[in-house]
């Protein structure tokens, strides 16, 4: 009743081609930024924060950039806890070389940096497909991890090997170190994220959008009616590495402060962000969040409940938690192969008609 | 024979220009296989130019070198005046060329919307950073374009389907959706590999009608092979006839018919 577009009439092709067409939709979308914005600094603590907040705002900004390149170009990558490393460790010589200049303007250079070296290994691409090019950005995730692990320079020759977050101020106030208040590092976070979902979205509903679906659909057809391969999959690979990027300098500056790169940035990590945009679904940037909520939270859901409440022990929900998500991956990609974002597009659809169907 | 130089005017009136193309004397091999034999050839501005022959004769390949996807090892492709130098297909199709498949190659995940789209590729210039802020140059952009393509959805009857995802339509309709994506790209030349096959005769009507308007309302020049023979002589001005790679026949529907070697290519002689 309250969710269908009667009565919202596009009059411009503007209108036509908004995020969210539908009046309700954008209301609510904007209630959600308020809220995120302005209240849920005020009443969030640490545990909220590192356990719930931040790791979704960063996962987030993983699974878009990886949903850009698997679910909008078709290019199928498991590079992806390598390419969060570069980012991460091009934060780290970032902020360590030049501590004057703002954090804020170093993350987003570890983005840059992440988005060249994203391309470099993104240019099988041009004559590989499908498993062959998983294979390929398989080894990229191996070469980096052995390449931050074995380099010291990258380390700065540290005894333990691990790199750790400076403190560093925005507007006076500490975001990275052990000083970081809970709103802060949540604040800085959400600014990216936000930003980054927005621009994810034009991209992928304007021409370059298109262009990589075209891509991904047929790359053939795609080429004869005047896409470029070359330049739509290495831009593809391009803005998938800087949000990657993005999120691992954020990952390890604001979230953890501390790296090991074998242990934080394993293969683990790709196939992880990989699962969130299977699972929130391929081709959505809605999916994205919603598949790096719901890995976020199970975990944290299944302890609370499982551990907390009913006292079983933890490494038996630990393994619950495995066989769980095993069995989603394989349902979704049997049965609802565009995940949770293609649910809550039926839903919407049923809604629009609830509570009379016919 | 046709003047070579000057345009002329149909017996229904309308204006054909000079030559737009032209193919001089192209030889493509596959390994030993000749799939086309020292072909010469013109397409006129304005003209609906047909490429007839058995099953096997190269039609196909013509067409695909004429988009660049198959590149000929002789002879040369002149385009407006100029000898076109060897080219991917993106560029060829940035240069004005659009075509259409035999087996549809349509981009099944996106709405009909999106892929008309996608045809105006040539048209939208705003670089990656533009887009990804979308307020100013891209959203204007994207507003001009879509005016024109919601002029060819109005025009070959699809507004209904705009926002479905291809992938669901039936194989009339994506027939027509792709030449909606081809002439989205306001094309010099549209290239039409076998529009109606596999259509009914309500549908080939429908098809017809859609490509004799094209021609009219826009003046596109449009290559077109089809086996369908009542199709291709009402529609075309002039006819390649092609057999073995080689060309047997080429000038009006009229001149084709009564050419002793495509009534012997259609109907079988013996080659000794």
């Amino acid at each position: 009743m309250i969710y269908r577009e009667s009565g919202d009439f596009s009059t411009t092709y503007q209108q036509d081609s908004q995020t969210f067409p539908i009046r309700f939709d954008r209301y609510r979308y904007y209630v959600v930024l308020v809220i995120a914005f302005a209240i849920v600094p005020f009443v969030i603590n640490d545990y909220w924060v590192n356990a719930v907040f931040l790791p979704f705002l960063i996962y987030s900004i993983a699974a878009i950039g990886l949903n850009i390149l698997v679910g909008y170009c078709g290019q199928v990558s498991l590079g992806t806890g390598g390419f969060m490393a570069v980012g991460a460790y091009a934060c780290y010589k970032l902020m360590t070389g030049f501590p004057d200049i703002n954090i804020f303007f170093h993350i987003i250079i570890s983005g840059g940096i992440t988005a060249a070296v994203c391309v470099l290994f993104g240019l099988p691409s041009l004559r590989i497909k499908g498993f062959y090019l998983a294979v390929a950005t398989l080894a990229a995730q191996f070469f980096l991890v052995w390449l931050f692990n074995r380099v010291g320079w990258f380390y700065n020759y540290s005894a333990s090997g691990q790199i750790n977050a400076p403190e560093r101020l925005v507007f006076g106030v500490p975001v990275t170190g052990a000083e970081t208040a809970p709103w802060a590092a949540y604040l800085f976070c959400l600014v990216f994220t936000v930003v980054c979902a927005l621009a994810a979205r034009n991209m992928t509903r304007g021409m370059q959008g298109r262009q990589w679906m075209a891509i991904r659909d047929m790359d053939i057809a795609a080429e004869i009616i005047g896409v470029n391969p070359l330049k739509a999959k290495l831009s593809a690979f391009a803005v998938s590495g800087f949000f990657v990027g993005l999120s691992g300098a954020l990952f390890f500056a604001v979230y953890l402060g501390a790296v090991e790169v074998g242990e934080v940035f394993g293969i683990n990590k790709s196939f992880l962000v990989l699962f969130m945009v299977i699972i929130g679904g391929l081709g959505s940037i809605f999916g994205s969040f919603a598949g790096a909520a719901f890995l976020v939270l199970l975990p944290v859901f299944l302890k609370n409940v499982l551990v907390g409440g009913m006292g079983w022990p933890t490494d038996l929900v630990e393994h619950l938690q495995f066989m769980i998500v095993g069995a989603m991956i394989i349902v979704f990609l049997i049965l609802e192969p565009h995940g949770l974002a293609q649910l809550w597009r039926v839903a919407k659809e049923k809604l629009r008609l609830w509570p009379f169907p016919h | 024979m046709l003047d070579t130089t000057e345009g002329y005017t149909t017996e229904d009136g309308r204006k054909i220009g000079g030559v737009v193309m032209e193919m001089k004397n192209i030889t493509l091999r596959f390994g030993g296989v000749v799939a086309i034999k020292d072909i010469s050839f013109d397409i006129r501005e304005g003209e609906i130019r047909a490429i007839i022959g058995p099953n096997g004769a190269g039609k196909s390949s013509m067409l695909n070198v004429i988009s660049g996807f198959y590149h000929p090892q002789e002879g040369e492709v002149w385009y407006k005046g100029e000898k076109r130098p060897v080219m991917k297909p993106y560029q060829v199709a940035r240069q004005g060329i659009a075509r259409t498949f035999q087996n549809i190659a349509l981009f099944e995940g996106m709405t009909v919307l999106d892929n008309v789209m996608t045809g105006r590729i040539r048209q939208m210039k705003a670089g990656l950073f533009a887009q990804s802020i979308w307020k100013g140059k891209a959203e204007q952009e994207e507003t001009e374009n879509r005016e024109f393509v919601e002029k060819i959805i109005d025009f070959l009857e699809i507004q209904h389907i705009r926002k479905t995802p291809v992938g669901r339509l039936p194989y009339g309709l994506k027939k027509r959706v792709e030449l909606a994506r081809a002439l989205a790209a306001e094309p010099s030349i549209l290239l039409l590999d076998e529009p109606m096959a596999g259509m009914n005769v309500e549908e080939k009507e429908d098809m017809s009608r859609f490509v004799l308007d094209v021609n009219d309302e826009f003046g596109t020049t449009t290559v077109l092979i089809e086996h369908d023979m009542g199709v291709v002589m009402d529609l075309s001005d002039r006819v390649v006839v092609m057999d073995y790679g080689q060309k047997i026949g080429d000038g009006t529907p009229d001149e084709v018919r009564n050419n002793q070697a495509v009534i012997d290519a259609y109907l079988g002689v013996s080659h000794d």
